[in-house]
């Protein structure tokens, strides 16, 4: 029953993440939008490792492919290794003060961005420019507002 | 450091758990990107997150319905004389399209070509949500309740704009000509010289390799789609030739090219049904006049040559 009741805040935030992720932007917002997937999939990786498995950022990932219209199996990849490198430093991650926790961001962020770079650079042609990058650093600029944000929504979560 | 209890119980089924995820996105990926066979699990994952797709094209079409109902009346009022006039003048050049159409049909049927004109024609709405950034590609709201199928043909009033890619049962994703993925059969509408139009990734930006250094082309010569391949009808315009650039050095010709259409104006664009519908039975079709007779279904028009 519990977890029932805590996985609500979990599912409504990972919605509203694909929501800003479809969200049709003008093209010169592009390179500064965060890249929500994977804030908030990081955010409950360290809150609740348990609940939120790699199969979840996997299915998150493919959901992703669906709606980008890009090739089925990529954000796929590139959310289960992130999951995955969450899963296994979530202690760590809880430890870090929120300055250090942006810098890990902005690494994870920019691994999602690589992967799916090289992925692309694979099966078309397809050219980085250093704007490409930019969403790793704005997220990490997001980080710590997201961060609090979802701590509130999860204890208000836990409490009801 | 982390809790040496808590990784022993969890490493190893998650490492493992990863593995075959790692695998399974591989395994999905080299067969989308070689096959379609993944269209219908692609078009009921659409099916689920069709809510949040939906609710996400809110906000885009709120900012459009916006800047629409802020124009001034007395600027809808000239607009829509302009659009009176131009309605005026397509409809008598209409007229002698007719009966050029007549004519054509009948001179095919005299040549034996059974290809036919008419083609079924529909309008469809850009959709505000955002893909991938920086691929060449748009969403409308039309899927596969309306018969949209994967590789067709969509374009607006100017020229040919892309095609489909992927379906759903209400939206279907296209690839626009100046995607690094795109290629259209062309031909130079001065002479038909053929070749392939491809994108380059850059709005604007064509390209048309494989051209060799004697190739008849000009600066400034109109491209119009050759039929070649089944998938886009005859004679719609593609794209101008913008630059020739001969390199001796090169076996072939540095070839860049400008989209008739603007791709980035307008939110109707048209789907076509070309006239065969089936493009890919018609090559059975022509050979079948001069395979052994046996092999053929028995059919009263084809038993009389």
């Amino acid at each position: 029953m519990m977890s029932v009741l805590g996985s609500f805040p979990l599912f409504i935030t990972v919605l509203i993440s694909l929501f800003l992720t479809g969200v049709s932007l003008p093209e010169k917002l592009v390179p500064y939008w965060p890249d929500w997937i994977v804030l908030v999939l990081i955010y409950w990786g360290m809150a609740r490792p348990g609940r939120v498995s790699v199969f979840f950022g996997w299915f998150i990932g493919l959901l992703v492919d669906v709606m980008h219209g890009s090739l089925l199996g990529q954000n796929a990849l590139a959310l289960t290794l992130i999951s995955y490198i969450v899963n296994i430093l979530h202690l760590r991650m809880r430890m870090f003060p929120l300055l250090q926790q942006s810098f890990f961001i902005v690494m994870l962020v920019a691994l999602h961005l690589g992967i799916t770079a090289w992925i692309r650079g694979m099966t078309g042609e397809f050219v980085i420019t250093p704007l490409y990058w930019m969403p790793a650093f704005v997220s990490g600029v997001v980080w710590p507002v997201l961060f609090i944000t979802l701590r509130d929504v999860r204890r208000s979560g836990m409490k009801r | 450091m982390s809790n040496p209890l808590s990784r022993l119980s969890t490493a190893p089924p998650v490492t493992l758990r990863v593995l075959i995820l790692v695998v399974a996105s591989i395994a999905l990926m080299l067969i989308d990107n070689r096959t379609q066979q993944l269209e219908k699990l692609r078009t009921s994952l659409h099916t689920l997150v069709y809510p949040v797709i939906f609710l996400s094209t809110i906000p885009g079409d709120a900012v459009n319905s916006l800047t629409r109902s802020m124009q001034k009346h007395s600027s809808l009022q000239e607009e829509n004389e302009k659009l009176k006039q131009e309605n005026l003048y397509y409809k008598s050049r209409f007229e002698k399209l007719y009966a050029l159409e007549a004519d054509i049909e009948r001179l095919k049927r005299l040549l034996g070509q059974s290809e036919e004109l008419a083609e079924k024609i529909l309008l469809a709405e850009l959709v505000e949500v955002s893909l991938e950034p920086y691929t060449q590609q748009i969403v409308l709201n039309k899927g596969t309740s309306d018969d949209v199928y994967i590789g067709q043909p969509v374009i607006n009033g100017e020229g040919v704009i892309g095609q489909v890619v992927h379906t759903s049962h209400l939206q279907s994703i296209v690839t626009l000509l100046t995607d690094p993925d795109s290629a259209v059969p062309v031909m130079v509408m001065r002479n038909g010289l053929r070749g392939i139009m491809r994108g380059t990734g850059v709005t604007d930006k064509l390209k048309l390799p494989y051209l060799t250094a004697d190739a008849d082309i000009l600066v400034g010569d109109l491209l119009i789609s050759s039929g070649m391949g089944g998938r886009f009808p005859t004679g719609y315009p593609v794209a101008t030739i913008t630059a020739i650039e001969r390199d001796p050095s090169l076996e072939f010709l540095n070839i860049v090219a400008t989209p008739v259409a603007r791709l980035d104006h307008g939110r109707e664009v048209l789907l076509i049904w070309p006239g065969n519908e089936q493009p890919a039975e018609t090559v059975p079709e022509v050979t079948e006049e001069s395979a052994p007779p046996m092999a053929v279904p028995l059919l009263d028009g084809e038993q009389q040559p």
